[in-house]
């Protein structure tokens, strides 16, 4: 019995797997042929850019301040407070920036994706269009896979420049620094790999939360409580493949370009 | 020499995780013909349907659609075949970002027809069924009949070449259910379409065969009695299988158990 249940479990987790290989791959070669859908990227792009922006920039305002509230508390003990600016801007850059934009926007978005694709195929409204002469895919899916990948690189920069902002405020207002000393710092030891370690890594995650939200919208079955269910498995899923996939990269672009 | 039939089943089998759902199914219908497609709820005869245009493909059998095999045909080369069929949904299925302009006309929109031939277009189609009115209205704020006559105007438009009816008049009260009932013969009986309704309701089939539409006086009349359309025809299903191909006289002659017992 329990051998049958592992055996039932890994074969669905495979089955899940190929099919959203499957999915990902038609839906990113789909922006190589026509008919394609510009006034559903952009409409796709203003829900996802616009619409994030404030979560974004607060949370990302809201970790460069504790950063440089840890750091400056730990930094002290070695008398070197001098450096939080290039420790919040590194670990922002390179590291916090991407992964908590990705998350934040996965908690919205892929929601957001899975639940309204969800009703849409209980309601019949995906069969309606397939039948209606329309590819669902080109319609619905890689807009939004191409608009939440361009839109997650922009909301990657404002949560890094709202990060180094928030540790300058505490550092000035709270720790009573010297704000140019921070901003010096901040600036001086950014080197090109930094950066682009950190705008490589939303690349991946707009795709993961896209694919991962729409996938799990147009498998939904059950009804209402199938849209539930989908809504969840697309966030948790999202948010634990963009910190596996953060991982995969980071140790590439660690490799590629070794810390001097 | 008969003209080749829109659509026609061989051994047509489908299962999803369990029993079959359709097993062996076999029909075809001809130019102008109007099948009634009976069965209890749940014994796939939206399935059916659903595999009439593609929307879902048979394990085993074929399906010839406008004389094309499309069993296994690629996604793509269905749509070109779809855009010759119009669907209703059994909720309707209106697109609820949408406004009623829009849902009628998304092919037209998909096509890039220029705005003023796709106000006129869709102006007509919701005269048909009667809501020109709703024309700006968003789904959400119509009823649930509406919804289902604003799927048929849909459905119309482009006067297709096939039409698939899903319960149309499914949770609808009788009054409702016999104006898109009337809608119905009336798209039969002015264009002569082929189609394929799907049903639990004897009383909406019976009505549909014994009844035309009278074009001078603009509604639906009764047949002389003993008459029936000699264009609609009944198919019946019983757990997957056909039990019945034929006519209303036939129907209810039948000596099935199971027909008896659906027609009581």
């Amino acid at each position: 019995m329990a051998l049958q249940t592992i055996e039932r479990t890994a074969r669905n987790l495979v089955h899940t797997v190929q099919d959203y290989s499957l999915f990902a791959w038609q839906a990113f070669m789909n922006l190589w042929s026509p008919p394609r859908y510009w006034p559903d990227f952009l409409i796709q792009s203003d829900i996802i850019g616009v619409g994030s922006t404030s979560i974004v920039l607060l949370s990302g305002f809201f970790t460069g301040g504790v950063l440089a509230l840890q750091s400056a508390a730990t930094l002290s003990q070695f008398g070197a407070t001098a450096v939080t600016g290039r420790f919040v801007s590194i670990t922002m850059i390179r590291e916090l920036g991407p992964v908590l934009t990705g998350i934040m926007v996965a908690g919205r978005n892929a929601s957001s994706m899975a639940s309204e694709l969800g009703s849409m195929v209980v309601t019949e409204q995906i069969d309606a269009m397939r039948a209606l002469g329309v590819d669902p895919m080109r319609e619905l899916i890689t807009p939004r896979i191409f608009a939440c990948i361009s839109m997650l690189f922009f909301l990657t920069i404002v949560a890094d420049a709202f990060g180094i902002l928030g540790g300058a405020a505490v550092t000035v207002f709270l720790n009573h620094q010297n704000g140019t000393q921070y901003f010096s710092m901040a600036w001086e030891h950014l080197r090109y790999p930094d950066i682009i370690q950190g705008l490589v890594k939303p690349l991946f995650s707009g795709y993961i939360i896209a694919s991962v939200g729409c996938f799990y919208g147009m498998r939904t079955s059950g009804g209402t409580e199938g849209v539930g269910r989908s809504t969840i498995q697309a966030v948790v899923n999202a948010s634990v493949l963009i910190i596996f996939v953060d991982f995969l990269i980071t140790q590439v672009l660690l490799t590629l370009f070794p810390s001097p | 020499m008969s003209e080749s039939p829109v659509v026609a089943f061989h051994n047509v089998s489908i299962a999803f995780a369990g029993p079959p759902v359709l097993a062996d199914v076999s029909f075809s219908i001809a130019p102008g013909e109007t099948r009634i497609l009976l069965g209890p709820a749940g014994v796939g005869k939206s399935v059916l349907l659903k595999l009439v245009n593609g929307l879902l493909r048979p394990d085993r059998g074929s399906i010839l659609l406008f004389g094309e095999e499309i069993s296994q045909m690629a996604e793509e080369n269905l749509f070109p075949l779809r855009n010759r069929i119009g669907m209703v949904f059994q909720e309707g299925a209106l697109f609820d970002s949408l406004s009623v302009r829009d849902n009628v006309a998304y092919q037209l929109i998909a096509e890039r027809v220029p705005d003023d031939e796709i106000d006129r277009r869709v102006r007509e189609a919701l005269r048909f069924v009667e809501l020109e009115e709703t024309f700006d209205l968003f789904p959400g704020s119509l009823s649930g009949g509406m919804k289902r006559r604003v799927a048929i105007a849909r459905a119309f438009l482009r006067q297709p070449e096939l039409l698939l009816y899903d319960s149309p008049t499914g949770g609808l009260d009788p009054v409702t259910s016999t104006t898109i009932i009337e809608l119905i013969v009336k798209e039969r009986d002015v264009y002569r379409t082929p189609s394929i309704l799907v049903t639990h309701r004897l009383q909406d089939a019976f009505t549909l065969c014994t009844h035309r539409f009278d074009a001078e006086h603009g509604h639906m009349i009764s047949l002389p009695k003993g008459q029936t359309d000699p264009s609609t025809t009944f198919l019946m299903l019983e757990e997957g299988r056909l039990i019945f191909d034929g006519s209303l006289d036939g129907l209810i002659r039948s000596g099935n158990v199971f027909v008896r017992e659906f027609l009581q």
